[in-house]
Order: C-alpha cells, then structure tokens, then sequence
C-alpha cells in the first residue's frame, strides 16, 4: 500500500500550487490517503500489451486554418476581469 | 412538471413572469444561485414584439451556473469565481436563444462540477424535489430540481461522471448525457476535457430530444464536437436489450432493483427481446474514473491562478504567495481533493502505475462494451444504486461519496450515451431511475425507447 506523510502532502500541494493551512493539510491527508487506498486496486488489473485511450471518438488531430481574426471580446474587457488591473494592464506582485 | 408546448404559442413575457414566480416559490430548496430577470424580461419583450422567432420561442430555461451566460454571474458554486461577469456566453446558450428560449436563471452544482450531492456548493446544499431532508444528487442538483418542480420545462446540466443521470434520478426527471462530443462545451467551466458533456434535464424524452437536436453539432470553438450528430430515429423494430448483471447484485438497493426490473418487464411486454449480459471489468471502473478525472482536473483547474481572473488573495507578498493562497482561498476542499490526487497520479514515479495503467484499462472497458454492442442494441440497469441519500450521509468519507457514481462512470469513460428515465419511486415516495446506454451516436434510439415506455 502507498504510504503518504504529511511531507508527501506539502509536496502535492505544491505541485497544485495550494498553499494549505496546517490543519487543512492534516484532513487532506487522511482523504488521500483513503482515495489513494481505493484507486490503487486498479494494480491488479492486467493491462500488458493493451495500448492506452486517451480520446473516445477515435478523434486525430483537428486541424484548422491558421488566419488571423479579430477577437469579439476587446482587450479591455478581458483586462478588467482581472482582481488587480491598472492602465489596460494586469498588476503582480512584484516579480523579480 | 411542464412541457416546451405548454409554453409555446403564448405570451413569452407571462411565461418569463410565471416562470420567476415559480422559481421563487421554491426558494427553500435552493436550487438556483441567481435569477436573470432583466436580461430575461428584455428577450420575452422581443419574442412578443416578433423580433426573435424559432422553434423554442418564448420558452424559458435555467442553465447549471458552470455555463458562461450573460445576466448573472458565473460561480460554478464557487468562491473563485463568486463575482465573475462572463464576457462570453456558452454555444449551447446561444443556439437555444437563437431559436427564442430565454435563460432565466441560473443552477446549484457542486463547486466546479466535483460532487454527487450538490453538498460542494460554496453556497450550500440543494434539496431534493420529493424530500427536502434529502440531497438532490449532483453535480447538476439544482438544475434536476427546477424542472422536477415545473419551474421551467427543461435545464441544461453537464455530465462528466454522472453529473445529469444521477440527480435526474434522484429527482424523477429524464436526464441524458449525449454521444461524447455531440454538444459543444465552449463556454462551460471544463472539468475533465476527456469525458465532459452538454446534457440536458426535461420532462419526457421528446422534450429531451428537441433541446439536443438545437444544440448539437459542429462547433470550431470545441474541436471534439462531432459532425452531422443525430442519426435517423430508430425505426419501429424490436431491440434486443442487455441488462447488466453487476448492476443488480444485492449491493443496490432492493427498492432500486425492483423499479429498474419493471421497467424492463415493461420492455419485454412491449415485444422487445431481454438478456442479462456481464460487463466484469466494471469492478475496476470507478478506480479508473477517479485516477483519469482528478489527473484532468489538475490541469483543467491550473488556470485559475487569481491573477487573470477569479479570487485574488489579498495577504499575499510574492508572487508564488498569490498563486498558492487565491487558490487555496478560492476552491472547496473536494476541488483540493481532486487536484492533489491528480497531481500524485501524474507525478515522476507514479505516472505510469496510475494514470498510463487507467488509460490501457479504459481500452479494455470500451472492448468489453464494443463486444457487448454486437449482441445487444442498448445495455439498462439503475442510474445509482440507492435512491437519494439524506443530507449530509455521505460528506464525511470521500470514497464513500465516490461510490454513488459507480454506475454512471463507465458510459463515461467510453464516451457513449447514457440516459436516466423515471421508472417509478420507493415506498417512502423517493424516485428511481433506470439508466438505457448505447452505442457511440445512438442517442436518437434510446430517446424513442424511453418515449415508447413513456406511452405503455
């Protein structure tokens, strides 16, 4: 059975860019630790030679002409979603 | 509940007005998040004045609020994105307004679609239409309850694991979760992109299949949608119908089984032929779905960074600070859940014992359906395998929760249609639905076999 520490969990969150508070982190783990108990029953299945399926309608590369269009949204709308947003740009936390 | 030609050939502006009234009446149960009343009212003013015609003019509907629709925010019951003013709206939205349906409001869901209960919401819990102790099902909860209680005669839903089927189920209303790319998802909050879908909610199968035949088809702004979707209706022939034996094994409830064998008893006196049929590899289906989805959502959720748009975390300093607090700020703990497990199954050293092992078993299960499909026109069994649970049974254990999709996750993963039908209630008065799956584009065949039963 996998086994995850509280550091595995830090270390997932970081890769999902969450950053838990310490007691969320604690519940998180218990929830994982049980998904990942019900998930990994899929071991025993036995895939060898069976080729994986990513996409269900037997779907390949859908292609289409690369021409310019003009958006229907303006630039200025799609700023102004942003939370912080100054001068048709969007604002950071200083970056560097 | 109501039907589209209830509201057809009358006054679109007392149907919008009715329609609000309807909605409000059944505040209690909170399945609406937000109404869109002015935008509502100016279209019903046009279709009477003549300036909008079309096949479903002046009837008025209610999308899941993971739909970008113009009038009201779009939450996806979330915290992220509580304010967000969609520039935008879905495709399906415009192609039902095109043919003069009016949007009026806006439905409860699990936050960004991850549930089965609707208990997720950032903003509470929807309940279910027959008992008010109950859940509603989910994800699309809300979107179940207002057409279960003629608030609108049909809803839109999306459907990734059993999102529509279940709470349709639950609430006693036909819900149907299409061929895998026959309605475009542009404009809908994406979940899991591989196994997504547009559905929709209403009161019979004809409805059901009117909503769809507006909505599907080609659209460049979703690559996966499919061409020249509907086939022709199924003539009168008898069908050959493959019930599915893990399904009605003592884990489901007996209530349920006792409906679903009705309804199939009802099949046979109506000539058509019944198999019991096995589909082993359904065992392992649910472990596959939350390896596939989660490892999905990961990355469909990774945009929501709280810069561009969406909750921004006002505490923090640095720029990884904002990304990690706005995000742990704005998503519910099962969105969390599903992200952190996605970004295990993907990860150096588990890659390939998770996700690659789930994909190769997704082979073997559309092998075991493809060869059912060659002895079998359509598969039936139940929806869930309990009629609707209370409130707040299932919050406390993940997996437990997960169970309740056990059913609906397979016709998922295989991207084939999958519809839920009434087919009768408990003793307590609980609805039960039975689920008729098919072959990949045999969606116009299982809506005339639920519409023949409808009339038996």
């Amino acid at each position: 059975m996998t086994q995850i520490s509280l550091d595995d969990v830090r270390y997932l969150a970081a890769l999902s860019s969450l950053q838990l508070a310490d007691e969320e982190a604690e519940n998180l783990q218990k929830d994982i630790v049980g998904i990942i108990g019900y998930i990994e029953q899929l071991s025993e299945l036995d895939t060898s030679g069976v080729e994986p399926t990513y996409q269900v309608t037997d779907l390949e590369n859908v292609w289409r002409s690369d021409e310019v269009a003009a958006s229907t949204i303006p630039s200025e709308i799609l700023v102004s979603l942003a939370p912080s947003h100054k001068d048709n740009q969007i604002k950071v936390p200083k970056v560097l | 509940m109501t039907k589209i030609s209830d509201y057809t050939n009358k006054s679109a502006q007392e149907n919008v007005e009715n329609a609000l009234k309807a909605a409000r009446e059944i505040d209690g149960l909170h399945a609406l998040l937000s109404l869109t009343e002015d935008r509502a009212r100016e279209r019903a003013a046009k279709v009477d004045a003549g300036e909008i015609t079309g096949r479903l003019a002046g009837v008025p509907f209610i999308v899941k609020d993971n739909f970008l629709a113009f009038g009201a925010p779009t939450t996806a019951a979330s915290h992220m994105l509580k304010d967000f003013q969609s520039p935008l709206q879905a495709t399906a939205i415009e192609k039902l307004e095109a043919e003069g349906a009016i949007c009026i409001g806006k439905a409860n869901l699990d936050a960004f679609a991850h549930g089965g209960s609707t208990e997720n919401s950032a903003f509470g819990p929807t309940k279910n239409a027959f008992d008010p102790t109950r859940v509603a099902g989910g994800s699309s909860g809300g979107s179940a309850v207002v057409v279960a209680k003629g608030v609108v005669p049909f809803a839109l839903g999306s459907d990734t694991g059993g999102s529509i089927r279940q709470p349709a189920s639950f609430n006693g209303v036909v819900g149907v979760k299409p061929t895998y790319g026959t309605v475009s998802r542009y404009g809908v909050v994406a979940m899991a992109s591989s196994t997504d879908v547009i559905g929709v909610f209403a009161s019979d199968a004809s409805d059901a299949e009117l909503v769809l035949s507006i909505m599907s088809g080609k659209d460049d702004k979703d690559m996966t949608t499919l061409a020249d979707f509907f086939e022709p209706a199924a003539s009168s022939e008898r069908k050959k119908v493959g019930v599915i034996k893990e399904f009605m094994t003592d884990d489901v409830d007996a209530e349920v089984r006792t409906s679903v064998e009705k309804y199939i008893e009802k099949l046979r006196a109506a000539g058509h032929e019944i198999v019991e049929v096995s589909l082993p590899i359904v065992r392992y289906t649910l472990a596959m779905y939350y390896i596939i989805v989660p490892a999905e959502i990961s990355s469909n959720l990774a945009r929501y960074d709280g810069v561009r748009y969406g909750h921004q975390s006002d505490t923090a300093s640095s720029l990884a600070q904002l990304y990690g607090l706005s995000r742990d700020e704005g998503f519910e703990p099962e969105n969390k859940r599903r992200i952190m497990i996605g970004s295990f199954v993907l990860s150096s050293g588990y890659f390939d014992a998770y996700y690659l092992q789930a994909q190769k078993a997704r082979t073997l299960l559309i092998r075991e359906f493809d060869s059912l499909f060659k002895q079998v026109d359509l598969l039936v069994g139940p929806v869930s395998p309990t009629p609707a649970f209370l409130l707040g049974e299932n919050t406390s254990d993940p997996v437990k929760m997960y169970l309740a999709d056990v059913m609906t996750v397979p016709a998922s993963l295989a991207g084939l249609p999958a519809i839920s039908a009434p087919a009768g209630s408990t003793k307590a008065g609980l609805p039960v639905g039975i689920q008729l799956m098919g072959p990949r584009r045999s969606d116009a065949l299982l809506l005339s076999i639920v519409a023949e039963m409808e009339n038996a």
